[in-house]
């Protein structure tokens, strides 16, 4: 087993930095409890290496490996069954794709219509261009209320502006109460997954982490997940109840009531948004619907292609302060922090349309031997791909670090199959959308720098090497022609010229790329 | 320091190409950009659209209730997702309740709850608290009380869902989470047969708190074993009337 576990180096912990998390021993069995990264990365959407030396560190972690398999696998076939048993799922595909497209055309008026609704029924709207301005006034509302403690419902919004790190800094603690996200904060960890981010854990090192992460742990805790899950409801009951703000995401929100919901399956969020006296709940400003009818489409195109179930235990869906029910007072933040830099893109763009059900993680290649860590975002897998490069502005004239960016790499990280492009209810061309990419990073500026040195082969080596044969090839072949309306996938300038090369061969031979990398003089 | 809404805002229009000073358009849907795969896979003569320009092809509202085809299928629905199911007459509620019920020490109703369905609870030995918005019970008598019984607003037969919007008969939220065990009572005439209809209903009172019940509070988030009951109540029973 690797010496540095699950595809997170030492060194993505930023010098200087003192770890807060606790230190965590040996669980049973094999598999080490890491408690690495000891602190949160300084910027969610960008730590550490590049995908492929990311890559490296997991694909030599043969218990994450299997844990990925497992759960991709599982869970995608749930999906499976439940989509294929809908005569009407790909219409219901269709129409979330043109409300989308729509929304994202007429987002100015839209986001006036939300402010509008949800003002009217007793909310506040704030606007915040980045992560620091959105953390501002999570911040100063929690301070204007005095407390030391807020509660958290799982959102990926919050995660990506590192929303805990600066209520910590307040001296506010943040708990999350998702039972993954609270595993994955307890241990000093990050999330891998979209859909359940502790997939990296198995149960005795959760066990373990629980032991040594709460207080209130029952002495004799078993590693029986009914247990572990017991123990967190008895953990985290206490704090519902004295909580008196929480903090949300949120799934969608209806610019023509006013209404935000919360899909979830544990409870966690009702609690959250039923008990506190104050709610405050970040939202990317992307995530907004015309109306309220179009509910009906997103609320079966998302259960169903994220844990593949019907409909999912529980979604919450408020309008404003309803006066003697739930909070009293509520804030809406809408957050740009890079969504307008993608926005501007007409490719890219469609990585907005994404209502994060993680289907395509759970389909792709690359993601399952790779596992979420080495996208090195909290945004992983296909859709993370195309998302956390745009949100930064990798390859732009003015990008935060250009092509030297660690997350330039990541537009490389796909083999192309299509899988993901199936998969997406909102039907993302992530793999044009990827190709594009590629070209913004081979080109940034505009200048013809080909800075990201052979990510292509390199991560095309780390990823599908160690004897595994390239099967999509044959895939791929028409998922060129869906990309290029028919005509043949051009050539990508170099270092993609090295995967186009690689991947126009006409039949390519049950050969692993392990080799046609070597063959090229390359070193794996 | 400039103002965020009005940088947001212009980002937008920028991003889309239209220059800071752009009047938007205010009111109508844009024609969707149907590209790819979407435009390529539309059905014959393109997809149904619907008078707000979306290609509404899936099947939408119809308006029918109470079938039993969907009464059979909200029952299936419901056992998959491994909630108790009792079916009854009207006249038989009162005593099914009491069975329901049975065990725990008491049971708190939103104060606007149909007090005949509670006839046979005193000679149950189960205590009734009632939850009325002027007099509300505190999150600690809530969190000690063994069940709530609530009726509900509309039942999905396809997912299996119950849809409760705090009406006087389902009260506030708060009322069926911290009890651990919630007895929904669903009339026949509540049950549709999918998600659009069910949306068209709730649509007549958008602003009303909404919580889509589908079974048990579960996780699967410890190696994907499923696991029932974490934080939302661990028992869930549905009375289907009719
Ligand atoms: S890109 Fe599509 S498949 Fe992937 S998470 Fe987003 S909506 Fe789901």
């Amino acid at each position: 087993m690797s010496a540095v576990p699950l595809g997170m180096p030492g060194r993505r912990v930023p010098d200087g930095q003192v770890g807060r998390g606790p230190t965590v021993g040996r669980g049973r069995g094999d598999a080490a409890v890491h408690p690495l990264p000891a602190t949160p990365p300084s910027d969610p959407l960008r730590w550490g290496p590049s995908f492929p030396e990311a890559a490296h560190e997991t694909l030599a972690d043969p218990q994450l490996r299997a844990n990925l398999r497992r759960a991709t696998r599982t869970i995608r076939d749930k999906r499976l069954a439940v989509t294929g048993e809908l005569p009407d799922w790909e219409a219901l595909r269709d129409a979330g794709a043109a409300v989308k497209a729509d929304v994202m055309e007429r987002l100015p008026e839209l986001l006036v219509e939300l402010e509008a609704s949800v003002v009217a029924r007793g909310g506040t709207v704030h606007w915040a261009r980045d992560a620091a301005e959105a953390n501002a006034i999570v911040v100063g509302i929690a301070q204007g209320h005095g407390v030391r403690e807020v509660v958290k419902v799982k959102s990926m919004a919050t995660q990506e502006i590192g929303l805990n790190e600066a209520l910590a800094d307040a001296g506010i603690e943040a708990v999350e109460t998702d039972l993954a996200e609270r595993i994955v904060q307890l241990a000093g960890d990050m999330p891998s997954h979209i859909l359940v981010p502790a997939i990296h854990r198995n149960r005795a090192q959760i066990r373990d982490i629980f032991a040594a992460g709460m207080d209130d742990a029952p002495p004799d805790l078993t590693d029986d997940p009914h247990d572990l899950a017991m123990a967190a409801r008895a953990h985290l009951r206490a704090r519902f109840l004295r909580a008196e703000v929480a903090v949300s995401g949120a799934n969608l929100a209806i610019a023509d009531t006013g209404t935000v919901a919360v899909v979830e399956s544990e409870g966690n969020g009702r609690m959250c948004l039923t008990l506190p006296r104050v709610l405050v709940t970040v939202m990317g400003i992307e995530k907004v619907l015309p109306t309220f009818r179009d509910l009906e489409v997103f609320l079966q195109l998302l259960p169903r292609s994220s844990t593949g179930e019907r409909m999912n235990p529980y979604t919450s869906m408020w309008t404003g302060v309803t006066p003697g029910d739930g909070p009293q007072e509520f804030h809406l933040v809408l957050l740009d922090n890079g969504r307008t830099r993608a926005l501007a893109d007409d490719v890219g763009r469609q990585a907005l349309h994404c209502i994060r059900c993680s289907a395509c993680l759970n389909v792709c290649p690359v993601y399952e031997r790779a596992g979420g860590h080495a996208y090195g975002s909290v945004y992983p897998g296909p859709i993370g791909a195309i998302l956390t490069p745009q949100l930064l502005g990798v390859g732009d004239t003015g990008g935060p670090s250009g092509s030297h960016d660690p997350t330039a790499s990541l537009p490389f990280a796909s083999t192309l199959c299509g899988a993901c492009y199936d998969a997406c209810p909102v039907k993302i061309d992530i793999p044009s959308a990827l190709v594009h990419l590629r070209e913004r990073a081979t080109h940034p500026g505009g200048a013809a720098t080909p800075t990201p040195t052979t990510a292509a082969m390199r991560v095309a080596a780390v990823a599908l090497g160690g004897g595994t044969r390239f099967r999509w090839a044959a895939r791929g072949v028409s998922v060129a022609a869906r990309l290029t309306g028919g005509r043949r996938l051009r050539r990508l300038p170099w270092p993609g010229s090295l995967w186009t090369a690689a991947r126009d061969a006409p039949a390519l031979p049950p050969r692993s790329f392990r080799d046609l990398w070597r063959r090229r003089g390359g070193r794996a | 320091m400039s103002d965020a809404r009005q940088d947001v805002l212009a980002a937008v229009r920028r991003a889309l190409g239209r220059g800071d000073g752009a009047t938007p358009p205010s009111s109508g849907r844009a024609v969707p950009q149907v590209t790819g795969d979407t435009a390529r896979h539309a059905p014959d003569g393109g997809p149904t659209r619907g008078p707000d320009g979306t290609p509404r092809g899936y099947r939408g509202p119809t308006g029918s209730a109470g079938q039993a085809a969907d009464v059979d299928l909200l029952v299936d629905r419901l056992l998959d997702y491994r909630a108790s199911v009792r079916r009854c007459s009207p006249d038989e509620l009162p005593a099914v309740l009491a069975q329901e019920l049975e065990g725990v020490p008491g049971v708190v109703v939103p104060a606007g709850l149909d007090r005949a369905w509670l006839a046979d609870l005193d000679a149950a030995g189960v205590e009734v608290l009632v939850d009325d918005p002027a007099h509300p019970l505190s999150h600690a008598a809530l969190d000690a009380v063994g069940a709530a019984l609530t009726a509900c607003r509309v039942a999905v037969a396809e997912t299996g869902t119950i849809v409760l919007d705090g009406a006087p008969d389902q009260g506030r939220r708060v009322v069926t989470l911290l009890p651990d065990r919630h007895v929904c009572v669903v009339a026949h005439g509540q049950v549709v047969p999918g998600v659009p209809d069910a949306v068209a209903l709730l649509g007549e009172h958008p602003e009303r708190p909404l919580t889509w019940v589908s079974g048990p509070s579960a996780t699967s988030d410890i190696e994907l074993v499923r696991v029932e009951g974490v934080h939302g109540p661990r028992d869930l029973r549905v009375v289907l009337v009719g």
